[in-house]
């Protein structure tokens, strides 16, 4: 599978159905991506299988955090043309409040984007984009 | 000295709160072995659970899940009256992937809180196959207690 050719065709039809369906567990989580101009969002819809804490309820910080990785990996893969999936090499998360049982947001800033190497800030939000959920800082090294 | 606790009876406990958490249900974390110093969960490789589909390895989301998971007991069997389910968030997580996971292969995440405080506890843990020494992924995190009625709902709260 060419990641490459995906995320092109996903550029030229602005549906990016088919690359969130290309990787089962994003397609486990439900992602969406949103891209508007330059604008990308990557959605995770509620799902009650979400929760961790049924109390509050609260989503699970594993799900928060595997929705943040997945939006950083779609994000790299909007921004530039690779044959291979960008691999994680470390992932920072500051949970700064309850994940809501409600559809979570995500954006993403390219801190820098070296040759190897991408740094990204993937900020989780629910119901507004300055009120972040979490807060991810992560490096990616880059595919072929 | 913290009271063991032996796999039975942790296996019961995490039953019960395995029921209380839909998203460690929907990874099916299981019990695998527990002490004081090293709790043990596993996660059994699923296709639906792949990050790649052209290496068929695991998303790190997954790591990411079990080894929050794997920290909350920790944590939870550190309790001076344990086993007690005290309500807690995760504050912050930090994980380095240094290999990826094999393919068709359980994942083990073992995990210790290493000091605890009224508010928060602090863990440390990593990801395997086999060997704790030959990690998948290593990470380290901070819990914070909830304990009232003050974090729920804190979509207000200024932090």
């Amino acid at each position: 599978m060419k990641f490459a050719d995906i995320s092109s065709s996903c550029r030229a039809s602005n549906d990016w159905g088919p690359l969130v369906q290309s990787v089962p567990y994003a397609r486990f989580l439900n992602l969406r991506i949103d891209i508007k101009g330059e604008e990308f969002t990557c959605i995770l819809p509620f799902d009650q299988k979400l929760i961790g804490n049924p109390v509050l309820p609260a989503l699970h910080g594993g799900a928060t955090g595997g929705f943040m990785e997945c939006a950083g990996m779609f994000y790299l893969l909007w921004q530039m043309d690779t044959q291979t999936l960008p691999k994680t090499i470390d992932f920072n998360i500051d949970y700064l409040r309850t994940g809501l049982a409600r559809d979570t947001y995500a954006n993403v800033v390219m801190v820098k984007q070296g040759r190897r190497v991408a740094n990204l800030r993937i900020e989780a939000w629910q119901s507004s984009p300055d009120k972040p959920i979490a807060l991810g800082h992560c490096n990616f090294m880059l595919g072929a | 000295m913290a009271p063991t606790m032996s796999l039975e009876e942790f296996a019961q406990f995490w039953e019960k709160s395995e029921y209380a958490s839909p998203y460690n249900r929907e990874l099916e974390l299981q019990p695998h072995s527990v002490r004081p110093d090293w709790c043990v969960l596993k996660v059994e490789y699923a296709r639906n659970l792949v990050g790649d589909p052209n290496t068929r390895v695991l998303h790190g989301g997954v790591i990411t899940a079990l080894l929050d998971a794997a920290f909350g007991f920790s944590i939870f069997v550190k309790m001076p009256q344990m086993p007690q389910i005290r309500p807690m968030a995760t504050l912050d997580l930090r994980i380095d992937y240094l290999k990826p996971a094999t393919p068709d292969k359980a994942v083990l995440g073992g995990a210790v809180c290493y000091k605890m405080t009224a508010d928060l506890a602090f863990v440390r843990g990593c990801a395997y196959h086999e060997l704790a020494d030959d990690p998948i992924a290593t990470a380290v995190g901070i819990f914070m207690f909830t304990d009232g009625p003050t974090l729920i709902g804190n979509e207000e709260l200024a932090r």
